[in-house]
Formats: C-alpha cells, structure tokens, sequence
C-alpha cells in the first residue's frame, strides 16, 4: 500500500455535492498531479461534515486544516502554498478553527465542542466507499464478535439493555422490537433498514448512508442474526442519488470480503443485502405502506396488529429499523450497553442527530447527547438566528411535530420531553423561525405537505386534513372567523384519534401546537386582519413612508400602475389597485416602503 | 472473511493509511518547507521521514510542514516536540539523517546532537 504525507478530504455529501464539491475534488486531482505530489498526497471524497453552512468543506491532514466555502479558484493556491510549502493559507480556513493563528483540533470548535458523535463517528472521517478505512475504524468487528461469540438472545439482550431507541420517530425499544420477532417460527424472516427519510428539511439518515454505509449493513447483519433473518432490504428514496451509489458499492465490497453472503466468519451463518428504491412518497416511511411498497404494491398503510414482527414482507417475520437507529448498533454491540448509557438520559440514552435548518446561522447536522437543552444547540452549536433576529420557536419532528416556544427553551431533548410540550422528535429535523416567521403560514405550509401525502385510504387522513387546510387557507387570506379556530380544534383531535396510521395520527400537531402556543397570531389574522410577522400576503399593505424622495423608481416597476406621485414629491399606492407583489419595495433606494 | 483474526489483522493493515487523521498526536515533526527549504532537499527529507515512521509503526507522530523558519542557511530544517522535552532542531537533514533522527530521538528517546543546531553554532 502507498504512503501518503498528506490526505486532502473533499465532502461528497449531498449539500456540498450541491454546491460543487465534485469539480474541487477533481481540481485538487489535476493540480496535485502537474506538481507531481499525486505519490505523496492522496485526495479522498468522504460523508458529511455537518457544518453544511460553510460548504463546499475540505479537511487537509495532517494539519487537520479546515477549509470552508470552498471555490475552484481557491484550489490552486492551496495547493501550492499548503500541501507544497506547508503553509496554511489562513485565509480561507473556518475561520472558528483558528486561534491567533494556530488550528485548533475541530473539537475544540463552537459547533463541535457540545457534539458527541456515535451515529455519525465516520462521517467526514473516512472514504465512504472503500470498506478498508470503515473496518480500519473498527468496522465489521461488532459483526465478529456477536456471530463468533454471543447467542442472538445475548445481542438482543444487549441492545435491550442498552435502551437504544428507534431514532425514526416513534422511539420503540429497539431490543423489545427485536425480541418479538426472534421466537416467531419462519422459513424466512426479513429485517429492513427504512431510510425512506421524508421529513421537510430532515437528512440525518442521509448523510449517514452517503458518509458511512458499512454501518448500517453491518448493523443489519448484527440484526438479522439476532432474529434469524438471512435476508435484509434497505428502502432508500430515489431521490438520494449519492447514498443509493454508496450503498451499492459497500454491499459490493462486503460481499467481496465475505462479510455478507454465505457463512460469514466461519459461523454458519448467511447474510444478504439488496437496496429497494422508494419513489419518495411521505407514507411510505410507515411500515406498513413500506412494506406493501416494497413487495411492489402501491404504498398504503395497513391496520396493526398484525404486527410486522409477526407477518411482515411478504407474510413473513420482519423488523423494520431505521438508518440512524441501526448505526448505533455496531457500537453498542463492540463497547458494550453501559458504555451507550453514559450518553443521554435515563429513558433516552445514547446521542440524537438532528439537522438544523431555517433561520440557523449554523444550518447543518448536529448529534448531541439526549437530554441537551435545546437552548444550547440553538445557540451554542447553531449560532442563534442570522441577522440579529429574535428567536421565536422551533419545530421539530417535521409535519408530524409541534413547535417549542422560548418559554421552553430549556427543555432538556428527549423523547419524552419533547412528547410532553406537544411536539415529538420525529426523524430529527429542527427548524428554526424567527419573528418574521409567521405561524400560522409554518402551519399550513406542513399541513399542506400532509394533504399531499396522504394516502388516501382511511377517511379522517384523507378528508379530514384537507377540510383543515381548506380553514387555514382562509385563515390566511383574512376571511377567518374565531369559530373557524375552534373548528381547527375539534377537527384536529378528531383526526389524531381516528386515522388508520401514524401520518394521520401526527398531521393535524403543527396546528394543534401553533394555536396552542401562538394562538394570539390566529387571533390577529382572523379578528384583526393582520399578520404580525409580515407574510401573509392578502392581510398585508404596501405603504410609503416619508423618507420617500420621489425618485419614481416605484412607478416603473409597479405591474398595475397602483402607484402615483410627482417627481420629487412622496408617493402614494393606491391600496384597491395593488395586488401586493413587493416589487416597489424591492425597488426603493431609500427604504422609504414598508409592508404593514 | 473466515475468522475473527482475519479481520483484526486486515485492520491493522489499514488502520496505518488512517492514522494521519488523528490529530492528537503527542510526538510532532515539523519539516521546514518554504521555498529555502525545498531548494535545501526538504522534499526527499519530508518522504523519508513518512516513510520511516509507516515503517517502524510510529502510530503516535504526527508529521507536518512548516514555511519558512527563518533561518534559511541551515536548511533542510527539521523541528521536533515531544512531550516534556524541550524543542529539538535539526539542520542539514538528508533522508539518511532522517531514519537517524527517527531511530535515535524519536524511538529510543536520544537527541542526535550532532545534527542539532545547538552543535553548529558552538563551531
């Protein structure tokens, strides 16, 4: 094996594939080789960073150089300075990671510093799509070890002990899930890793898959053993392009070092992997609808019991565990159930990766032990709401969660916690609104994600959501009346208590927890015609102020002529005439229009 | 995969490849690699130092460039921390030092004091 001195670590997320990471990757590939460092100097694609903000991200070893936003042009100067002279090109490294010109190791960084990565220890760390780094960091070792020397009962005893929780959403014991499985008599038993991540704004399970794929097939193997499954499916959206590539290649390389397939480490027992696409319909993260998705029928849920550890895929005894859950699995398997208690809380141990997004200066993905205040991972590792704005609240759990206000700020996160203020974990998004969020408008826009996504096949879903939209729609148009909140009301417990499945039961909670919470914001849309935060269109008014210098620029960029005034003298808009387009707002030089 | 040995050994393979990314390291080399030093020879210095300590299973030193030191006359410039010793500078190197300084300091713990620049300037 060649030696390098140096490793330069270009992110292949999705994020910073987005914004170009691949051509960087490939212009460090060019540059290093016309200088003829490529024997010295190796250039790795690897997972998430998380710090998704300040991409595209690179990571120059041995140093452990981070540099952030990342251009071609700014490759070449690298290059030669770093990498051939050793000189760290201060100016363009994060510039958090430097104090008084020294690189501080990244743990010692703000966003880092409270993190405690398990789930995503890999990630950013090794090349995702060679299986040698993954079992250079201990990779495939769990695996050994539970087939060589633990019964199945004793893995599943450790993972019950271990209290880890499914990180999907609901938080089901993952080791009570296995054990009901386990004792079912089968010819063949399935176990199925959904990574159908269909959260807004949710991509922990992705970036897992794309920076750390040998995880979850190890996990799945650890699992299949566990319950005596030889056969696994991983149901992966379409839409993940990086992770699905990803996926297919660790299971190819698995199989080729025999640690899937037919008698693994000599133990008797076999193991195979085969990845399902998912067209990316929200329902089929159910499992029910995933399963009915995968033996290629539409994807509709179905009613429980009988439960799919009794007849799952195709009939047969299945457990369904999710990405970010199965990736713990190896770790609590090598270090043992005590060691995955010292993170977290009592009932929620272990850590919990959540991606931070909407008005976040730090928007990224962050795993933080269980039972952190979220104040600490809105400011501390967030870095608080960009701009100066107040912080408002947060929604987490996505369309199936609710808000917490900074009345509660200093709720420690658990599951239960976050059940109790009304809102629940979900898969792990946190978006973050401030004052020029409007809630009611949070609301709808998730609500109208789940009318969407309903499947349509029980009632109180179908209809129900829909008639509750229809409301918040005229909410926001200024035609709502107080009785139209109740309504909101009744209609949403209804809905909770009634739908045949967990995307019914979780939709109508961004309405019940907003009106809970912010019902004075519902109250001004429907007594008062206003929007407090400025965004409802219909309910609001352009006007222009005095600092206006009629300049006529409004004029010209008006489309229906609303505006009128003489040159040199204010303007006036016409309110009948305005459709409220903002365009004279954008427009003025002298920010003499506001919106009220 | 047949064993459970066969797996560890093929980690410690490929752990080696690995180490580099692991910045806590307590012993640290520092090349000097500025464009005196590279005209001085500090590239084949800086491959042999690499090389060496790959060879020996030096997991705990970290191997790094520096710019320039400022004094350019005695390059190739090689500095090296280790804990609870004072700085040790190096000067001439060539990749035959270099497995010295390695052998010598950094294994067995014993300055090489003829290369150091303390040994220069009493000439």
């Amino acid at each position: 094996m060649a030696i390098y001195r140096s490793h330069v670590l270009v992110c292949g997320g999705t994020g910073c594939a987005s914004s170009n990471s691949a051509k960087i990757k490939e212009r460090f590939e060019e540059k290093i080789k016309e200088m003829d460092l490529h024997k010295e100097v190796q250039v790795i694609s690897t997972g998430c960073f998380g710090l998704c903000e300040e991409g595209p991200i690179v990571v120059v070893y041995p140093e452990g150089a981070f540099y952030n936003k990342m251009t071609l042009e700014k490759v070449d100067k690298i290059v030669d300075e770093h990498i051939y002279k050793g000189r760290i090109v201060k100016d363009y490294i994060y510039e958090e990671s430097l104090d008084e010109d020294l690189i501080k190791s990244l743990s010692e960084v703000g966003f880092y510093k409270k993190q405690k990565r398990v789930a995503l220890r890999n990630c950013g760390i090794i090349n995702p799509e060679d299986i040698k780094e993954y079992i250079a960091k201990d990779g495939y070792m769990a695996l050994g070890k539970a087939l060589t020397q633990m019964t199945s009962e004793e893995v599943i005893d450790t993972v019950k002990e271990s209290g880890l929780r499914g990180r999907g959403g609901g938080g089901f014991p993952t080791g009570v899930k296995w054990g009901f499985a386990a004792p079912n008599k089968s010819d063949q038993k399935y176990i199925i890793c959904n990574a159908d991540e269909g959260d807004p704004g949710a991509f922990m399970d992705r970036s897992i898959l794309e920076g750390d794929p040998h995880a979850v097939l190890e996990a799945m193997a650890i699992g299949g053993y566990a319950i005596g499954a030889t056969k696994g499916y991983v149901y992966v959206r379409a839409e993940y392009p990086i992770a699905v590539k990803r996926l297919e290649i660790a299971i190819e390389q698995a199989k080729k070092e025999g640690l899937l397939g037919k008698d693994i480490f000599g133990s008797g027992f076999d193991f195979d992997v085969e990845v399902r696409l998912g067209a990316g319909a929200f329902v089929c993260g159910e499992e029910t609808a995933l399963i009915a998705s995968i033996e290629g029928k539409r994807g509709m849920s179905r009613n429980k019991p009988p439960f799919p550890a009794q007849a799952g895929l195709w009939g047969k005894p299945t457990i369904i565990n999710n990405v970010e859950t199965l990736s713990n699995v190896p770790q609590i398997i090598n270090n043992g159930s005590k060691w995955f208690r010292e993170f977290g809380t009592e009932k929620s141990p272990g850590t919990k990766v959540f991606a931070l997004g909407g008005k976040i200066n730090n928007t990224g993905l962050v795993e933080i032990p269980m039972g952190t205040p979220l104040k600490e991972v809105i400011y501390d590792i967030g870095g608080g709401c960009p701009d100066g704005k107040e912080f408002k609240a947060v929604q987490t759990g996505g369309p199936s969660g609710g808000c917490i206000t900074k009345e509660d700020i200093d709720t420690p996160i658990d599951f239960d916690s976050l059940v109790e203020l009304g809102s629940m974990m979900g898969s792990g998004g946190m978006i973050v609104m401030d004052e020029d969020n409007c809630m009611v408008d949070v609301a709808r826009f998730f609500l109208d994600f789940t009318v969407d996504e309903s499947c349509g096949k029980c009632s109180p879903c179908r209809e129900g959501t829909k008639r509750m939209l229809e409301i918040l729609n005229r909410i926001v148009e200024g035609k709502g009346t107080l009785e139209d909140l109740d309504n909101l009301e009744i209609l949403g417990e209804n809905i909770k208590n009634t739908s045949l499945c967990g995307l019914g039961q979780t939709a109508p909670n961004p309405v019940l927890s907003t009106l809970k919470y912010f019902r004075e914001e519902y109250e001004a849309h429907v007594l008062h015609k206003k929007c407090p935060a400025g965004v409802c269109q219909a309910l609001l008014n352009y006007k222009i102020t005095e600092n206006c210098r009629g300049c006529t620029r409004c004029v010209k960029v008006c489309p229906v002529n609303a505006i009128e005034g003489k040159v040199k003298e204010i303007h006036e808009i016409d309110q009948a005439v305005c459709i409220k387009c903002g365009a004279c707002m954008e427009a003025c030089p002298f920010d003499a229009i506001i919106r009220k | 995969m047949k064993s459970l040995e066969e797996l560890k050994k093929l980690r410690d393979e490929s752990k080696k490849n690995m180490e580099m990314r692991d910045t806590d390291k307590k012993t640290r080399i520092v090349v000097g690699m500025a464009t005196c030093g590279i005209s001085a020879g500090a590239r084949p210095v800086l491959q042999a130092l690499v090389e060496e300590v790959d060879k020996k299973n030096l997991s705990d030193v970290q191997i790094v460039q520096t710019g320039c030191i400022g004094i350019c006359r005695y390059e190739p410039i090689v500095e090296v921390y280790r804990p609870g010793e004072e700085k040790t500078t190096y000067i001439f190197v060539d990749s035959r030092k270099a497995r010295i300084i390695i052998d010598e300091h950094i294994i067995k713990g014993e300055v090489v004091s003829e290369y150091t620049i303390g040994s220069e300037e009493k000439r």
